[in-house]
């Protein structure tokens, strides 16, 4: 019995890492209306800038902050290259312009700090949490709760955010209807400036933590596919379903790689998540917590 | 001067509805057909055949595909490698356990098995739009690698999937030159590219139109929606199969599952949106472009680094030409949805039209 | 040309208490309504009447909560958008739905969808009969062309047409399916008088030279008054009149509705 129970920690584990990165693009979505597909690559941006300014013997903290700057810049000359020359097209048009964006920022990014994997070093090792294996004699990383405590408390801080603040409110007014935000005086640009530069804290974060857990490499910018089972089943413009959306994927791919797996052969991780979410979609296209859309005739 | 219609009058509706209503198009179209199926095998160099010519027909044949369910019918799709590889498996399998089983027809039940897989993961389009249909079509292209790598009798029980595409035999006759291999790709592609022309200018091609522009307009019509879009998903992934079962048995010979990647469809969906979404001639532009790139780049790498060499002693690092070609990919199709939404193939159209009034600027 | 010849045709079109809710908002409450064969019916009303949405009911874009609909004799629930076109119902738009994609001819064609019957094999070959088809449909949407005049603009992008050639080409779609009954909604919104005029006679004759049953959605009572036959006036999703135009006219309810008297 406590084996399942490890296996579904560490699946809820992984979740609320899942969910850190779909929080970057519920930022977005959230703003602007744009599913940004380059999420993704802006975490492996943030990642392997990070690791090149460790490299070249920056303190850590200095890093960040470089690391930072640079994404809020790739952030808003994004918003401004990409996105306002798109801003009616329809959204199949602005996706497939982030689609490009990926590529570019990937190769920029290589083309910068070199492409082979590096490892990243944040001080926690992947090893069992001792506490726990003593107590109640289950087998749970380190890492893995130092990293779901870290993304829990940026979730939340950007719920209460969003929720408590006068420039939150400013986010969902926009995010809801431009014009009308200007109109009551809302400054748009600015706005997105700050919903760019959030969302390029959160890939930060988001980038250290998986680049920490997994190397960083190429590899990172597929981490951000994995948000999308999540953003379905909790909604592409909510915070809290972006949180249970990665739970429930998160603990359902690891029960169902361990107790599922062995009769199919293996490996279902690379697309268990993708099936639940579409037979979510089928049944309930929203989300949990997302809004349902009526079409006018 | 040279490219006018004037003098030509349509006086049948039979007449109006060629492909190539102009007839300058229809000469320059022989002229090319010329230099294709002529010009091509008899001057072009073994080089060119294999690495260039070939795969830019298969990938036109793929872009086809994906043009017909993004591009006509709207369908957004994630998923083009994926039914490639079913193309690709199921081609290998019928030819390996079905004795005598002939070339073609191996060809054709491999695009009909790709079909079947369309249709199951065109399923959710039913209920479902724009990218929520996106990430359904991600959902088969990891499955279906996944399955192929798993399920040992698709690969007949070699180790991590690989397979040996066959030789191709056609009534006795062995396709094993890159010439024989190329003119057999360019007729099946252009049988093929045909049929789709065919489609398109037809009431299918109307019903997918219709669907992609606003859908409660066409169930009101009559269109039957569910029919359209999954026929659009079969069509688009028998096309996809075909370019598959030719990708492997007329270009690398030897296949992985893994070959068929998320890269892999990005790229083909990257040659729909260069060379025109809902254009047959953007197929084939979309498709050479993305072909010629990386060699054109590799190209100017080349010159580029001679000249640096000799003037500053210094060269570009390697392996920069694979990072340039993501940045320019990608900046391209930014700067084609901005600029040029219909691709090369309107710009070629816009070209066409100047071309009507030269020497006059209007 | 008396208006009393055009009424005698049986009815062939009926609704039967049908009642339409979006959650809490009640478009259509109650209603019931008949069409006869061969008329001009008009459906009129303020704003927000519900009087788009008792098309859509007709055509089956929506389904009634309560209610019937006998179409030609058939009682159902509800109408399903398919067996509306196959059956012969054709309608038109308050906002114009043509397919910006394609152009004033193909667009018209898509109407003819239901007429084609070849496979998408016989297409893909398109020599033999998918050919012959395209051909004889052509023929019969030139002549849908001619008769709204609209040869000039026959191979340009609908999007770039104006507004009032747009709903030309709209109405084209729907008599190109040669319906028995067409459904029009504000065919002449937004259009100045020499095309309102245009417009009408349009209609007109598509009534009396084809017989079509002509159900229309208008605000012009001027336009109203002289080619209906009979007229529906709906409020706040009831109906409040019905009658020939002159006597909704009268009608005190009528007036009431239009005047903005509380009630």
């Amino acid at each position: 019995m406590s084996f399942f129970f490890e296996v579904l920690i560490g699946g809820l584990l992984a979740g609320i890492m899942y969910s850190l990165v779909a929080l970057g693009f519920v930022l977005i979505y959230k703003a602007s209306g744009v599913f940004n597909f380059a999420q993704g690559a802006m975490i492996f941006f943030a990642a392997l800038t990070f690791v090149g300014l460790l490299e070249a013997d920056l303190n850590f903290w200095v890093a960040i902050g470089i690391t930072m700057i640079a994404m809020v810049v790739l952030g808003l000359v994004t918003e401004r290259v990409v996105l306002r020359p798109l801003v009616n097209q329809p959204q199949i048009t602005l996706f497939m312009a982030t689609i490009g964006l990926t590529f570019f920022i990937e190769g920029v990014t290589q083309m910068f700090w070199g492409s082979t994997p590096r490892a990243l070093e944040l001080g926690i090792r992947d090893q069992p949490f001792e506490w726990l294996m003593e107590k109640a004699d289950l087998n749970v990383s380190q890492f893995d709760l130092f990293a779901a405590f870290v993304s829990a408390a940026m979730v939340t801080g950007l719920a209460i955010f969003f929720q408590k603040t006068r420039i939150g409110r400013a986010l969902r007014a926009v995010a809801d209807d431009h014009q009308a935000a200007m109109s009551i005086g809302i400054p748009l640009q600015q706005i997105w400036g700050i919903v760019w530069a959030v969302a390029g804290f959160v890939a930060l974060v988001a980038g250290l933590l998986w680049g920490a857990r997994n190397g960083v490499s190429f590899a990172l910018t597929f981490v951000a596919l994995k948000a999308l089972p999540v953003l379905i089943l909790g909604g592409f413009e909510s915070v809290p379903g972006a949180i249970i959306g990665g739970l429930i994927i998160g603990a359902a791919e690891k029960l169902a790689e361990v107790y599922l797996g062995p009769f199919v052969g293996g490996g279902i991780e690379s697309w268990v998540a993708y099936v639940i979410a579409l037979v979510f979609l089928l049944f309930r296209p929203e989300g949990l917590f997302g809004e349902k859309h009526i079409d006018r005739v | 001067m040279l490219y006018r219609e004037a003098g030509q009058f349509k006086v049948s509706y039979a007449k109006d509805q060629q492909i190539f209503p102009i007839r300058q198009d229809r000469i320059a179209l022989l002229a090319v057909a010329f230099a294709a199926f002529v010009l091509v095998p008899l001057f072009g160099n073994q080089y060119w055949l294999s690495a260039i010519f070939i795969p830019f027909l298969i990938f036109s044949l793929a872009t086809l595909g994906l043009n017909i369910l993004t591009g006509y019918a709207g369908q957004l799709s994630l998923g083009t490698a994926a039914f490639m590889a079913v193309g690709a498996f199921a081609a290998y399998n019928f030819i390996l356990r079905v004795p005598g089983m002939p070339l073609l027809v191996a060809f054709i039940l491999a695009g009909v098995c790709a079909a079947m897989v369309g249709i199951v993961f065109g399923l959710p389009s039913l209920r479902i739009k724009g990218f929520y249909l996106a990430v359904a079509t991600l959902a088969a292209q990891f499955f279906v690698i996944w399955a192929l790598v798993r399920v040992p009798w698709f690969s007949n029980y070699s180790s991590s999937g690989v397979i040996t595409a066959q030789k191709m035999v056609m009534f006795g006759f062995v396709f094993d030159t890159p010439t024989k291999k190329y003119l057999l790709t360019l007729a099946i592609v252009t049988v093929l590219a045909l049929a789709a022309k065919n489609l398109v200018r037809s009431s299918t091609g109307r019903a997918w139109m219709a669907v992609r522009d606003m859908d409660v307009a066409a169930s009101v019509i009559g269109i039957r929606l569910i029919r359209t879009k999954l026929l659009a998903f079969a069509v688009s992934s028998f096309y996809c199969g075909v370019a598959g079962a030719l990708f492997a048995f007329a270009y690398l010979g030897t296949v992985e599952p893994e070959a068929f990647t998320l890269d892999l469809s990005f790229r083909i969906l990257f040659m729909v949106i260069i060379g025109g979404m809902g254009s047959i001639l953007g197929s084939f532009l979309g498709a050479g472009f993305i072909v010629l790139l990386p060699t054109v780049l590799n190209v100017l790498v080349h010159k580029l680094n001679a000249t640096l060499q000799s003037a500053f002693n210094w060269q570009l690092p390697p392996g920069i030409t694979s990072n340039l070609e993501l940045m320019v990919f990608g900046g391209l199709i930014i700067f084609f949805l901005i600029v040029e939404p219909h691709g090369l193939a309107r710009l070629w159209q816009i070209g066409k039209e100047k071309l009507r009034l030269w020497p006059f600027p209007h | 040309m008396s208006t009393e010849q055009r009424s005698g045709g049986e009815i062939v079109l009926k609704l039967d208490n049908i009642s339409l809710a979006f959650g809490g908002v009640k478009a259509l409450t109650d209603v019931s309504m008949d069409v006869r064969e061969h008329e001009v019916r008009a459906i009129i009303g303020p704003n927000g009447a519900g009087k788009s949405s008792m098309l859509n009911v007709i055509n089956g874009v929506y389904h009634p909560q309560q209610g019937t609909i006998s179409f030609r004799g058939k009682v159902r629930r509800d109408m399903d958008t398919h067996d509306a076109a196959a059956q012969g119902i054709a309608r038109t738009f308050q906002n114009i739905a043509l397919f910006r994609g394609m152009s004033v001819l193909d667009n018209i064609m898509t109407g003819r969808n239901l007429k084609m019957r070849s496979s998408f094999i016989e297409q893909a070959i398109w020599f033999g009969r998918a050919r012959r088809e395209e051909l004889d449909n052509r023929r019969k949407v030139e002549e849908v062309i001619d008769f709204l005049e609209i040869q000039h603009v026959r191979k340009t992008p609908v999007g770039r047409l104006p507004y009032g050639l747009q709903k030309r080409v709209e109405l084209a779609r729907a008599l190109a399916a040669e319906p028995s009954m067409l459904l029009l909604d504000e065919p002449m919104a937004g259009m100045n008088v020499e095309e309102k005029q245009d417009m009408c006679r349009f209609i007109l004759d598509v009534n009396e030279q084809y017989g079509t049953t002509i159900v229309l959605i208008e605000h012009d009572m001027g336009v109203v008054m002289d080619i209906s036959d009979r007229v529906v006036v709906l409020d706040y999703g009831k109906k409040i009149g019905d009658g020939s135009p002159d006597d909704v006219r009268g009608n005190q309810a009528v007036i009431d509705a239009y005047l903005g008297v509380a009630h």
